[in-house]
């Protein structure tokens, strides 16, 4: 009963929901937007657990003094410290926690939005190192790969028809870039994605009829 | 050759650094190389020219920080667009990363049409938890997916909302979106399903991922990446922050290629004469 | 009609008739990489995806971190597997709790191997590159969605010398990944390995209807290429959805 049950409502939510989109009766919509609110709030609710989870691993590294404890200070500390700011502005403007001149906005524009964008920009220097260590142009097919990789690297950019304008138009790095995204990059990518779709709707399947239940705990 | 050796074994510290000074001196020194508008930029264009001057479009912009330098560029340039053609714009974010930079860059624009009121010609519905969930919501009603907008009003009452139920409302659907849920949600669940018409800006890298969304005539237009943004700047007779960029991202690419390049002339070496 | 191609397939695999598989070179080297790591006595870094439950690859990434866990249960090696979002964070825990339980060796269970960390992307990246050159893992397995942290999470894997083996359905992050791993799954291949790995005849039997619905799909592709050359137009009208 304890895998037959979850099993049983997973396969009802499931034909539920996908006759939801076929659908568009009221009769139909209305208990799948239900359904669709009550995952908000039960996913909200997930995050209790995950930030449990989150105190109790890192105070465990800092009672057990493992090799990078003072990190976890810092990481607890910034957690609670920025929970808490939000707390207290969510109280005293009413909600609007990221209004301008409020220390949640004031910690949101100086350290998250900084912090995010250098992370991200992490990946022109990755792009390169990886490009300088990996591209291996090691038989013919790597190095068609190569060639269309720098036809379109240049091709985006102006540079590549700088270098380029003095030849007919259909022969500019530019036009044939278009050519390369638009024909043999859309065909191969056409074919990982129909491949992708079907795998996706065979897995979606096989939860819900029960064939894949490892997701259910080990616990028999 | 001694010269490869060394280079065989650089430290990538060193490539680090020449693709920062490269990306670097264009910003500070701009080399305003020439722009050409692509075919998915002008559809982008060509897409929001159509909408009907007056009517109310919605715009969902889903991404945060990090997607700064590609989508803000873009944010500005459609959200001007929108407004110098007097339609009302309904602003909606999926990223919880997002709302507090998505408002900042949309007051940063409506200042420029003093004549404008925020409530009456554009509203920032905020953030929703849920994703797709949020996306399917809507169409059964929008204020129901965004009962107050993000300043805490009740959206209900806005009179730019008044007209708005779901998505029959619109005749257009901007969205710009670093990732997930992004451009291929919206095509799914809303494009698919509801038959609203699109257009999107992405980062450069996932930009491939929605040619054939394009090609099929499910996206009107696209944006791709800084590239996209600055071809868009160009065809509005703006220059902005992406056109800018466009010259660091010049050096770069040519930086990357000559990576490969260099990577492979090393390795070609004979074995030997690597041991 | 995939769903009757599906049907059709689990039930004559439920009467003994098991379809052949091939043999994905990718999940054979997942064990081989734990293997590694046994030797080297060092931990598995496991990582499904940076997305939330209802992305159906975070499903897929989480059934193969059980059959992960089993092996690591089984060579006695330690794993962690940090997770950007609270679901996938219990269902996490609930398969290597259950990998272990299924390896005989439910005493081994480590409470902190499974570590929820932030659904911000970057925060997350921060987090698992740290993980990565703090506790040196001899293998990084990748399983699930990625976005821009492909890259940026392979090339420190790389810088590390740790074995890597990703599997992305993302096909924009396919090329970062086949550059900076030692072996990728693409596309299907990731919602492929959980039948592979269990071998189960009605798991493995799914995967015969979703070829088979492939090879009606690329029979249709070719009809309307041939009817489009001939300027007939028909099928191509009826697929419209706009």
């Amino acid at each position: 009963m304890k895998r037959e049950l979850p099993l049983a409502i997973t396969a009802a939510i499931g034909v539920f929901m996908i006759l939801s989109f076929f659908v568009p009766h009221q009769a139909v919509s209305v208990p799948a937007d239900f359904l669709q609110a009550s995952a908000i709030i039960v996913v909200a609710f997930g995050y209790v657990l995950g930030g449990a989870n989150v105190l109790r691993v890192n105070f465990d590294g800092i009672y057990k003094r493992q090799p990078d404890w003072p990190y976890k200070i810092l990481l607890l500390a910034g957690l609670i410290v920025t929970f808490a700011i939000g707390a207290i502005d969510g109280v005293e403007q009413h909600g609007g926690f990221l209004d301008q001149g409020t220390r949640s906005k004031w910690i949101y524009d100086n350290l998250y939005s900084p912090m995010s964008a250098t992370m991200f920009s992490l990946l022109a220097f990755f792009i390169a190192s990886a490009a300088f260590r990996a591209f291996r142009i090691r038989t013919v097919e790597a190095g068609l790969l190569a060639l269309a990789a720098l036809l379109v690297m240049l091709g985006r950019v102006p540079v590549g028809d700088l270098a380029t304008h003095w030849l007919p138009a259909p022969a500019r790095l530019g036009a044939i870039q278009d050519w390369i995204m638009n024909v043999p990059q859309n065909a191969a990518k056409r074919a990982i994605l129909i491949g992708a779709a079907l795998g996706v709707m065979a897995t979606g399947l096989r939860v819900i009829l029960g064939i894949e239940r490892s997701y259910l705990s080990g616990e028999e | 050759m001694p010269g490869l050796e060394v280079l065989e074994k650089l430290d990538r510290r060193w490539l680090f650094l020449i693709m920062g000074l490269l990306v670097l001196e264009p910003l500070m020194f701009p080399l305003a190389l020439p722009l050409t508008v692509t075919r998915p930029v002008q559809g982008f264009v060509d897409a929001i020219d159509k909408v009907p001057d007056g009517s109310t479009v919605l715009m969902s912009c889903d991404y945060d920080p990090s997607g700064i330098p590609e989508m803000v560029p873009m944010t500005r340039t459609a959200f001007r667009h929108l407004l110098g053609k007097n339609c009302k714009v309904v602003i909606t974010v999926l990223w919880p990363g997002g709302p507090g930079l998505v408002d900042s860059v949309l007051s940063e624009v409506a200042r420029e049409f003093p004549d404008k009121k925020y409530g009456v010609d554009w509203v920032n519905l905020g953030y929703k938890s849920g994703n797709e969930a949020v996306m399917v919501v809507m169409g059964q009603g929008i204020a129901n997916a965004f009962p107050r907008d993000y300043r805490g009003l009740d959206s209900r009452s806005l009179p730019v909302m008044r007209e708005v139920r779901d998505y029959a409302s619109f005749p257009l659907l901007v969205n710009i979106s670093s990732g997930y849920p992004g451009t291929k949600e919206w095509v799914q669940q809303v494009q698919a399903r509801f038959h609203l018409p699109m257009v999107a800006g992405v980062t450069a890298v996932s930009a491939p991922e929605y040619y054939p969304y394009l090609q099929s005539g499910q996206i009107r237009g696209l944006l791709g990446g800084m590239a996209g943004a600055a071809e868009y700047e160009k065809a509005r007779g703006e220059k902005g922050s992406a056109t800018r960029g466009m010259d660091a991202q010049s050096l770069g690419h040519l930086f990357v290629a000559f990576c490969i390049l260099l990577g492979n002339l090393i390795r070609r070496r004979p074995a030997e004469a690597r041991s | 009609m995939f769903f009757a191609f599906v049907l059709y397939f689990i039930r004559s695999a439920e009467k003994g008739k098991k379809p052949f598989v091939r043999r994905i070179a990718g999940i054979d080297a997942i064990e081989e990489a734990i293997g590694r790591a046994t030797e080297m006595g060092r931990s598995v870094l496991y990582i499904p995806g940076i997305l939330d439950i209802d992305d159906i690859q975070t499903v897929a990434g989480l059934v193969i971190l059980e059959s992960v866990a089993r092996l690591t249960a089984k060579y006695q090696t330690p794993i962690t597997v940090p997770v950007t979002y609270p679901i996938p964070f219990t269902i996490a825990e609930e398969m290597v709790k259950g990998g272990y339980l299924h390896a005989g060796r439910p005493e081994q269970y480590d409470p902190n191997s499974v570590r929820f960390v932030s659904p911000e992307q970057f925060a997350y990246v921060a987090a698992v590159t740290g993980i990565m050159l703090r506790d040196r893992p001899a293998a990084h397995i990748f399983m699930g969605s990625f976005y821009a942290e492909s890259l940026l999470l392979a090339e420190t894997g790389f810088a590390t010398g740790a074995i890597q083996v990703a599997g992305t359905a993302n096909v924009h992050q396919l090329p970062f990944f086949v550059v900076a791993c030692d072996y990728t799954l693409i596309g299907e291949e990731l919602y492929a390995a959980s039948a592979y790995l269990s071998g189960e005849p009605k798991l493995v039997g799914s995967l015969k209807g979703a070829d088979l619905m492939k090879i009606a799909i690329v029979t249709t592709v070719v009809v309307g290429c041939l009817l489009e050359s001939l300027g007939i137009h028909a099928l191509t009208l009826w697929m419209t959805t706009q």
